[in-house]
């Protein structure tokens, strides 16, 4: 039990100053997400059926290259931008809000520089 | 991790049936959440049956007759029974309000009353308020100023100003919408809550106020304030009509003018 105020409790270690750049990021990445969703829509319906030469040739225009990477980094950064929020609602024991919000972070950077890597290698070696 | 069942004294048993005494002409059953701190048992939902022909037409009015006339152990807070003074705050058929502006009639079937939704109970209907109100102190919510206090006069606001103010002013503090919040319920040790933002919006909102930055410095936080995650609970809820989810937003707004 503790004998600290309400007061004391609500006040708590004071304000971070910070959270403004995470939602304007949350947002600008959300709006890069949405025109950018809408060309990967259309253009794996477009290339629906064809073969593994005819994608990997379309992914070789340096337009469509370039879309894709913009496309990844949006999709990643933003992703771990919103897992970062679920983890910080939702998982209340300090280590283990650490370690998920570690795994997210690192996972998205991993997963975002696979992707980017597999863009580049197919727009460069074909 | 997040608990998805409940602590012990959160499940719910079966209470105790009150009849009307004379059976009644138009019989409505209210259902209402007891505990009893010191009986060290677990709540349960007592069913009152009351005759509306006799009863006044408020939620607040029943619970009023069940006091006097039937179970005085039912404890509740009430005080100016019009709406004004927010004491009465609870859940009613599955909405935080007021009882004292509820409708019976607007209750089909039976009537579910239980106490402001995820506070510590205190007794049957009276959550434990400690945390809001520690909360409000804690963005203090009073005019600051650096300028002196004119010596003869007030400090004097354009109605254009003070018009900003409607929509803020009337909240009476009841926190049926901080209650109604689920961030709040998740993260309301260090998440403000709608209704302590509306009051954090009241004083940045007034033209008289000249600490508005150190305010918005108090409140750029990833938990006091941006645990809003626009869920709107509050602003349907409120039961003055107010809309506590804009007055976060406008703070929101006021963050991003600062920064570009």
């Amino acid at each position: 039990m503790s004998l600290k105020t309400p007061l004391g409790a609500a006040r708590g270690l004071g304000s971070a100053k910070n959270g403004t750049h995470h939602w304007i990021m949350q947002r600008i990445t959300a709006i890069a997400l949405v025109p950018l969703t809408i060309w990967f829509v259309l253009s794996a319906i477009a290339l629906a059926g064809g073969g593994y030469a005819e994608a990997s040739a379309w992914l070789a225009r340096p337009l469509n290259a370039v879309l894709m990477l913009l496309l990844v980094a949006a999709t990643f950064h933003h992703l771990q931008l919103g897992l970062q929020v679920v983890i910080e609602d939702y998982v209340h024991g300090e280590g283990a809000k650490i370690a998920a919000l570690l795994a997210v972070k690192l996972a998205a950077v991993a997963l975002g520089v696979a992707a980017a890597f597999a863009v580049l290698k197919v727009a460069f070696t074909v | 991790m997040a608990e998805f069942a409940l602590p012990a004294n959160s499940k719910i048993g079966k209470g105790k049936t009150w009849p009307t005494k004379d059976g009644g002409k138009k019989v409505k059953r209210f259902n209402v959440y007891r505990w009893n701190p010191d009986s060290g048992e677990t709540p349960t939902v007592d069913t009152y049956e009351i005759d509306l022909e006799a009863c006044g037409p408020m939620v607040l009015d029943a619970l009023i007759k069940i006091k006097n006339e039937v179970d005085q152990t039912l404890t509740f807070r009430r005080s100016c029974r019009e709406g004004i003074c927010g004491s009465c705050a609870m859940n009613i058929d599955g909405t935080n309000t007021l009882a004292c502006t509820k409708f019976i009639d607007e209750v089909d079937g039976d009537v579910a009353i239980y106490p402001l939704p995820h506070m510590e109970v205190v007794k049957d209907l009276v959550p434990d308020l400690t945390r809001a109100y520690a909360q409000l102190s804690a963005i203090e919510p009073w005019l600051k100023t650096a300028s002196p206090t004119p010596p003869d006069k007030e400090r004097l606001q354009a109605p254009e100003d003070r018009k900003k103010l409607d929509g803020l002013y009337e909240c009476i503090l009841c926190f049926c919408c901080q209650t109604s919040c689920p961030s709040y319920w998740w993260n309301g040790e260090r998440y403000l809550g709608p209704a302590i933002l509306l009051q954090a919006y009241r004083w940045l909102a007034d033209s008289r106020d000249e600490m508005t930055g150190e305010r918005l410095d108090q409140l750029e936080d990833p938990f006091r304030l941006y645990r809003c995650h626009t869920i709107m609970n509050c602003s349907k809820t409120c039961p003055k009509g107010l809309n506590p989810a804009k007055a976060i937003a406008e703070i929101k707004k006021m963050m991003l003018a600062r920064q570009a």
